[in-house]
């Protein structure tokens, strides 16, 4: 990030962070002043640390089928019990977090660069292109984030591509609709008439002079998305129309065995659900204080 | 009012036009033949004449402009075509599950601005107390829990509390019951994804409640009104909420068009047979002309919906209508 970005970042209240104190005493500055931002934070980074160490952790494999030990009620063997399969829902459980956290996150980064580069070109091209391009994200904003995904997947079928292709389509509108009304601001600032005037190409003006000024709603919209966007992911393998088997998925651990098995064994549905609530919850708090952090307008959004 | 109506309308047109072409070339982008790959999927041996009745079924034969235009016109005059899967009008299979995915939707909204508008209120006049801390994780926890997950648990909260109490596991009924044939019974099979979905609702509806009304708190007329004396619940029941429920019509109204995309898991686990298990039948057996269909109709809801609400927005509050 260029030394012009921070500045229209940092705020009075990062300001009095960056003085000559240790990274960690400014953290816990950081997460006195927002505990719920700081504890979503947690549970993001356990999952990220589950995700990357998921060899580590578990003993158990997350796709061996064992007949012999199925419905298996926790245990210390198996921490959260086993499924109808006699696979270790823990296992399961931990490895569903890589593929939570790469649908999620290459969802939303994907599609709020892709987002932040047609917010700003509508905002700095104006007229009848911003005209036009803001019918066409009306258009898909019509369609519920659900609707629209199973619409792409039903065109180009289940698996973990598709599913990420699924959700980054509806977020582009949602983050270009955001980026744009920023970067409408930023145009009428002196700056960028100046660097018309020096002659600079479009893309020049719109990557290098308007594009760092729109990083806060850009960061923002990230954060808030991956928490959605994970939700959508266990919404369509739950549906089993997303992620497929065998690959460990916590939506498709709900689908099928879960509810029939519900009463005997309560532990197949209740686990791989609070995953996705935590998860979930974790990012959405953890997204909540980056926005109110970086801009404290947003906060109604 | 009659100027801004018809301007609303005629905005909602384009982005009517809008949708229906993006859907039209969406299902354009499938690879292959739609007719082949339906009858493939079934792993039988394709006779090439039924393709080809199919193809002509659909009036995939006819150039582009044209079947846009019959996919159009058929909106317009409610006459969609048939199903790809079981033949019927598809008119006739929506028609069979509008109304149960409706009251579903409705009991919804019902039960999210029941248990959302208090709890807003309250968390925002204890701002940073405990209750506010309490209100605002219940929310953002409705919003972190997938409606199909809540669904499995209150069953599964059902069958165990209905074993313990009554010594009978009790499962909400499956067969549709209208409502004006026995409430009771319709109310019995439906509150429950209703509470499902409607969860998620209230904590949209909470924590906009909530902000809305802590920025009405903070205005000039509500210093006055506390400045002359008056007592805090009539300060926040006469001034301040009425004011404070802009916004919040505006997410409830946007949140019940969403609704039909809740209901297209929430339908799944309580085995409902409403639009949003259409919907997700239709995917699975790669039904493309009524996929095209429910989109569309969903499109229309939401853009529908956004009318009327806007339209309350302008009555309850004169300065969006002159600007």
């Amino acid at each position: 990030m260029s030394a012009s970005t921070e500045a229209s970042l940092v705020d009075t209240e990062l300001e009095e962070l960056s003085d000559q104190r240790s990274l960690t005493e400014k953290c816990k500055t950081l997460a006195r002043k927002n505990p719920l931002g700081a504890f979503g934070f947690a549970i993001a980074a356990l999952m990220v640390f589950a995700a990357v160490f998921a060899e580590v952790i578990t003993w158990h494999d997350p796709v061996d089928i064992a007949f012999e030990h199925m419905l298996v009620p926790p245990s210390l063997n198996f921490l959260l019990g086993t499924d109808q399969l006699g696979r270790d829902i823990f296992a399961r459980i931990v490895y569903g977090a890589r593929t939570a956290l790469l649908v999620g996150i290459t969802a939303s980064v994907i599609g709020a660069f892709i987002g932040l580069v047609l917010g700003v070109a509508s905002a700095y091209f104006g007229g009848t292109f911003d005209l036009l391009f803001q019918r066409v994200m009306d258009v898909f904003m019509a369609f519920p984030l659900i609707i629209l995904a199973l619409a792409i997947v039903s065109i180009f079928g289940g698996g973990i591509d598709k599913v990420i292709i699924a959700i980054t389509v509806p977020f582009i509108p949602r983050c270009a609709r955001v980026v744009r009304s920023n970067a409408l601001a930023i145009r009428e600032i002196p700056y960028v008439d100046a660097a018309r005037a020096m002659g600079f190409s479009h893309s020049r003006i719109i990557l290098r002079h308007m594009v760092p000024n729109v990083m806060a709603p850009f960061l923002i919209m990230i954060t808030a998305f991956v928490g959605q966007a994970i939700l959508t992911e266990a919404s369509l393998s739950y549906l089993g129309m997303g992620v497929q088997e065998p690959t460990p998925a916590w939506g498709l651990m709900l689908q099928g065995g879960a509810e029939e098995y519900a009463e005997s064994a309560p532990w197949v549905p209740i686990f791989p659900g609070l995953a996705i609530t935590l998860a979930v919850f974790g990012f959405n708090l953890f997204g909540d204080a980056v926005r109110d952090t970086l801009d404290p307008r947003l906060r109604s959004q | 009012m009659y100027k801004y109506t018809i301007k609303r309308i005629l905005l909602m047109v384009p982005t009517l036009i809008g949708a229906a072409i993006l859907i039209f070339c969406l299902m354009r982008l499938i690879p292959g033949d739609i007719c082949e790959l339906r009858m493939a999927g079934e792993g039988a041996w394709v006779d090439q004449s039924a393709i080809d009745t199919c193809r002509e079924n659909l009036g995939l034969n006819d150039s582009f402009m044209e079947q846009f235009g019959a996919f159009v016109w058929g909106f317009v005059i409610f006459d969609l075509g048939p199903s790809m899967w079981t033949g019927n009008p598809i008119t006739h299979e929506i028609g069979l599950r509008f109304q149960l995915s409706v009251e579903v939707a409705i009991l919804a909204t019902i039960t999210g601005v029941v248990i959302a508008i208090p709890l807003g209120t309250i968390s925002a006049i204890k701002q940073n107390t405990w209750i506010d801390y309490v209100v605002r994780s219940f929310s953002i926890a409705g919003i972190a829990m997938p409606s199909f997950w809540l669904g499995i648990i209150i069953i599964l909260g059902l069958l165990i509390t209905t074993q313990h109490w009554f010594g009978d596991p009790w499962m909400p009924p499956i067969e549709y019951t209208p409502i004006w044939v026995d409430p009771g019974q319709n109310l019995l099979q439906l509150i429950w994804p209703a509470m499902a979905t409607g969860y998620r609702y209230s904590a949209v509806a909470t924590r906009m409640t909530r902000s809305a009304l802590l920025e009405v708190l903070r205005e000039d007329y509500i210093r006055t009104a506390r400045a002359k004396g008056l007592i805090e619940k009539l300060i926040i029941n006469r001034h301040a909420l009425k004011n404070s429920m802009l916004p919040v019509v505006t997410i409830i109204g946007i949140e019940f068009a969403f609704l039909m995309g809740g209901l297209v898991v929430t339908e799944q686990v309580f085995n409902l047979n409403g639009l949003g298990k259409l919907f997700v039948e239709s995917v699975l057996n790669h039904d493309f002309a009524l996929t095209q269909a429910l989109v569309m109709l969903v499109a229309l809801i939401f853009v529908i919906t956004n009318f009327i609400v806007d339209l309350i927005y302008a009555m309850l509050d004169p300065r969006i209508r002159y600007s």
